[in-house]
């Protein structure tokens, strides 16, 4: 990991071209996402920049706590953003709020407490960084998919409530259809990597001159690492968040109420 | 009394659907009447606590309903929808699950026998019967849990005459053969006469009468 590559400006601006290819091909097919392709790569520039510089005062300054400040501030816009696409779900920003934090902190907790990282920025940034993203993917692809669920299995729930069944055992089978959906695509992807997609990481390191062996290393211990905090994510939102579409007097809630 | 109502207001949205309904419900047979949207659904939902009123209060033998732990409620008054929703699985899988809830003993061949099905449909994906066996084997459902009060919402409505004549057999042998209380919703006051001895009528989410059948029909 100590070999690094230094890029220029000028080649990031020669990199370009690529975009102005994606805008002329949307243009040509009256795709008309010419503008969205702008807003897209002046955003990336910005954002990453900006992070970069970040991470670089992070790195310097060397401390756990600037870290851990900048993965709380991870979850909480991870669960800003998750929230957006769980609208069906009352309720949802503090399932995913809980979820976010609970898989950052299993995961990162257990690859330190395991020796697999060093504690320090270096690893924990950019790990954390992974770690939060996908957790956020999947919860929210969990719990949109629980939204709808809730919504479509009404009578069966009712019916299943009319029964004494508590709140969790009626939801139970759509919970357990939200939780697969959130995390399926994270297994497929897992299951296909290295024939159909090179993960990023892994690329990363080839390209800045890592040994292959250790490349592929450092990107097994992240997928494995990404599968348990999917799962855990998926878990504690779905578990939580399917709680608020019913009362206290386990009866479900109408709609909208 | 099996259930008195005393000024049961609710309202969904801006839409009052049951407005101050005062009425009792004896034990016996009761058919709940009324054109569509009267709020006889809603009603019955009142009855094992699936939604609570906005005001008002209900009493399940003269306590309370909301002193009842709702699941052991549930389990003794037991409700049938009108729309069939089996879980997954087979029919016997269907009633075991109730069964089990009510921590009683199954015997799917009597439940079966007693909603009008043949004992092999136990072993039939619920997926493949009709919406007629379905709502059927939603009342064996039901039966499973040995309740003290079944409540029917519109059991007849996506049935045939035959399979009609069938469930209201089925009705009137239940109550006699178990003794158990029947409060059934229904929009033919026909079908009310034949079953029930208590009618309660409801209009536009009021109660109009509540009195014996004949006095009523």
């Amino acid at each position: 990991m100590s070999t690094s590559i230094h890029l220029s400006p000028g080649q990031v601006a020669a990199s370009l071209a690529l975009v102005v290819l994606a805008a002329a091909i949307s243009f040509w097919q009256r795709a008309d996402l010419e503008r969205d392709i702008g807003i897209a790569t002046v955003r990336s520039f910005i954002q990453l920049t900006a992070i970069g510089y970040a991470i670089k005062l992070i790195f310097e300054a060397d401390t756990l706590w600037l870290v851990f400040g900048l993965l709380a501030v991870m979850v909480l816009f991870g669960a800003l953003t998750a929230r957006a696409r769980a609208k069906k779900v009352p309720g949802a920003f503090w399932p995913l709020l809980i979820a976010l934090a609970v898989a950052g902190v299993t995961t990162l907790g257990l690859v330190v407490a395991l020796g697999v990282f060093e504690p320090t920025a270096r690893y924990l940034v950019p790990v954390g960084g992974m770690v939060i993203g996908n957790a956020m993917t999947a919860s929210a692809v969990a719990l949109n998919r629980l939204g709808d669920e809730m919504a479509e299995s009404r009578g069966k729930i009712e019916a299943t409530l009319a029964l004494g069944a508590t709140a969790q055992e009626a939801a139970a089978p759509t919970v357990r259809r939200a939780l697969r959906s959130g995390m399926i695509a994270l297994i497929d992807s897992t299951k296909t990597t290295g024939v159909i997609f090179f993960p990023g990481t892994m690329v990363g390191m080839l390209l800045a001159g890592a040994n292959p062996t250790d490349a592929v290393r450092l990107q097994l211990i992240l997928l494995y690492a990404l599968l348990g905090s999917v799962a855990i994510a998926g878990l504690v939102a779905t578990g939580l968040a399917y709680r608020n579409f019913f009362t206290p007097a386990q009866q479900l809630r109408e709609p909208g109420a | 009394m099996l259930f008195e109502l005393s000024e049961v207001s609710l309202a969904r949205g801006n839409r009052r659907v049951l407005d101050s309904v005062s009425a009792e419900v004896p034990a016996g047979a009761t058919a709940i009447v009324g054109p569509s949207g009267a709020g006889k659904s809603t009603l019955l939902r009142l009855f094992n606590r699936l939604a609570d009123p906005d005001a008002g209060t209900i009493s399940y033998r003269d306590r309370l309903l909301t002193e009842y732990d709702p699941l052991v409620l549930r389990r003794e008054v037991s409700l049938v929808p009108q729309l069939p929703a089996l879980l997954e699985g087979t029919v016997e899988s269907n009633l075991r699950y109730a069964a089990d809830l009510a921590d009683k003993q199954l015997d799917s061949a009597r439940c079966l026998g007693l909603a009008g099905l043949d004992p092999d449909f136990a072993g039939r994906d619920v997926a493949k019967l009709s919406v007629g066996e379905q709502q059927r084997a939603m009342l064996a459902r039901a039966l499973a849990q040995q309740p003290k009060v079944l409540l029917l919402d519109e059991p007849t409505s996506a049935l045939d005459h035959a399979a009609r004549d069938a469930i209201e057999a089925t009705l009137a042998e239940l109550r006699r053969e178990l003794e158990i209380s029947i409060v059934l919703v229904s929009h033919d006051p026909e079908q009310a006469r034949r079953l029930s001895d208590w009618v309660v009528r409801l209009e536009e989410g009021r109660a109009i009468e509540a009195a014996p059948v004949e006095e009523v029909l």
